[in-house]
């Protein structure tokens, strides 16, 4: 095993060892229905689709991942783990990898687990399976933003209520930087330009276009390249921060 | 085995370890010595490559700790300070875990784990989840953890801490079991331990070496190297006593403390036979008589505050 996956195997045999795994699971799945349900009208709009659903997942992940990745960084720094972690024979880079792909591995199985919503529409209908294949990618792909925006954040402090914090506003201005009330900030004083690439780092604007079937490249680099970012980044903070 | 060249960290301001060079050799269990803050921890963390020098170098096995980390990290076996590790996972996962970070595999790792809960008795509470563990388990964890790979550089940072006095005593024996092949270092508070382990001692102060010495040419240094320390039956007679002492030719000062008094020799003077002769006319009724080889706590703090040693 390379110490990568040995470092994945320990995190993610962790969300299961406390309560947090089963809480999480159980909300997600939840709110995910009901607000399919209820808010997304999946019976009313009468449609063989999982448009309904898709929807809200933006905003269950804005506050659903930052409580996943909260602890990744910050739960190490504040036991002292971190020192034990870092003077064992793995890179910073094999352990930084290993604990995002131990929360993103725990959220896809969170998404997976949401399979009984794509059994009911295909009793109901007719889907377009490979478009519903999409947004699950499209879905998955973006929590994987958000979560290496989270880790990131996470190794910041050693305090994770403000890991959770500042991943939360992080989120949301990702989540909404195609919109007036992020743009409007830039507007006014920034060149367009500026604004421009500001708009182009919304995360819904990339992911409505995948939640709805349609796969373009510049949407799966998009996410690709925020996880990369981030994830260098979390390098970076934990080579800097890790013994203070 | 381990050597340094003007090594130095800096925090912002803060000069912890200022321009450290030294050299250990195998077979050396070095006894870091230091006030609190005085850049033991500090130095250590170096060495294991868990945070990087501001200036110097650190040598390790024949590795730059800065330039091949992952080399050093698989030759030394670490225990930072407070024996940190996973609060949910039981001691068996939790070893396993550093097993598998460590490379250990199939009958190897086995035997390793066996042979290590063992010498540490860990079997007990093997299913017990850390955070369960009581302070001495918990360390005893940490050191397991440190020697699964048996490593030739041990790097422990107050293994002793926190553990009963039978605990220590068998953490001392291992450690002096292990002595004979190995490279160890280790930093205490407590200055017996050097006594019992320790054949080097390095004493450091805001960040610089002081003192690097063996402990016995270290207690050498103190007031009380070949001081007579005495206890009388009638402690009526004390005061007697003492005046009389301070009388003898080569008695430089007589410290009076409870019912002992302790006559403290001229430098190089030996007055263990005048005393016992003094005593043996004056008819004194002794309870004990004794020659002190010195007192390392006085050393340290003469070393630490500052004086010349």
């Amino acid at each position: 095993m390379s110490p990568m996956t040995v470092v994945l195997r320990r995190e993610l045999a962790g969300y299961f060892a406390t309560p947090v795994a089963y809480v999480f699971l159980v909300i997600f799945l939840v709110l995910s229905a009901t607000f399919a349900f209820y808010l997304g009208g999946f019976f009313e709009r009468g449609q063989a689709d999982l448009a309904a659903f898709f929807t809200f997942h933006p905003w269950l992940y804005l506050f659903l991942v930052p409580a996943l990745s909260m602890r990744l960084w910050a739960e190490e720094r504040k036991s002292g783990t971190i020192e034990l972690l870092m003077t064992l024979p793995v890179t910073l880079w094999q352990a930084v990898l290993g604990k995002f792909l131990a929360a993103w591995a725990f959220t896809a199985l969170a998404l997976a687990l949401t399979f009984p919503m794509w059994l009911t529409v295909n009793y109901l209908g007719d889907p377009d399976n490979g478009a519903i294949l999409t947004a699950y990618l499209g879905s998955l792909l973006m929590a994987g933003g958000f979560l290496a925006i989270g880790a990131c954040l996470s190794a910041t402090t050693r305090n994770q209520i403000i890991a959770f914090i500042l991943t939360v506003v992080a989120c949301f201005g990702f989540l909404l930087a195609g919109f007036p009330l992020v743009l409007d900030l830039f507007a006014g004083w920034a060149p367009d330009a500026l604004v421009e690439a500001v708009a182009s780092l919304s995360f819904l604007t990339h992911y409505n276009a995948l939640s709805r079937g349609v796969i373009e490249l510049r949407d799966l680099v998009f996410f690709a390249l925020v996880i990369s970012v981030f994830l260098y980044a979390n390098t970076l903070v934990l080579d800097m921060k890790k013994a203070s | 085995m381990i050597r340094t060249q003007a090594l130095s960290r800096r925090y912002g301001p803060l000069l912890a370890v200022d321009a450290l060079s030294f050299e250990i050799l195998p077979g050396t269990v070095l006894g870091f010595l230091g006030p609190n803050g005085a850049g033991k921890s500090t130095t250590m963390k170096m060495l294991a490559g868990f945070i990087r020098p501001s200036a110097g170098q650190a040598i390790v096995g024949g590795h730059d700790v800065t330039r091949e980390p992952l080399t050093v990290k698989r030759l030394i076996g670490y225990l930072p300070e407070g024996a940190p590790g996973y609060g949910e996972m039981t001691v068996a996962g939790f070893l396993g875990f550093v097993a598998d970070l460590r490379g250990l595999r199939g009958p190897r790792r086995r035997q390793r784990l066996a042979e290590v809960m063992d010498r540490l008795s860990l079997g007990s509470v093997a299913t017990q989840t850390l955070e369960t563990l009581s302070k001495g388990f918990r360390r005893r964890v940490g050191l397991a953890q440190a020697i699964l790979h048996d490593p030739a550089i041990l790097i422990l940072d107050e293994p002793t801490d926190g553990l009963d006095p039978n605990q220590k005593h068998e953490v001392r024996a291992l450690i002096r079991e292990m002595a004979a092949d190995k490279t160890i270092i280790i930093s205490t508070h407590i200055l017996e331990e050097v006594d019992a382990l320790c054949n080097r001692v390095m004493i450091i102060g805001h960040g610089r070496l002081l003192a690097d010495d063996e402990p016995r040419q270290l207690e050498a240094r103190s007031r009380y190297h070949n001081a007579v320390s005495l206890r009388l039956r009638d402690p009526a007679q004390l005061a007697a006593a003492a005046t009389a002492l301070a009388a003898l030719p080569g008695v430089d000062a007589v410290e009076r403390d409870h019912q002992r008094l302790t006559a403290l020799p001229d430098q190089g003077a030996e007055i263990l036979p005048a005393i016992s002769e003094l005593a043996r006319t004056a008819g004194w009724p002794l309870a004990e008589l004794h020659l002190e080889s010195g007192r390392l706590d006085e050393v340290f703090r003469r070393i630490t505050t500052g004086g010349v040693a």
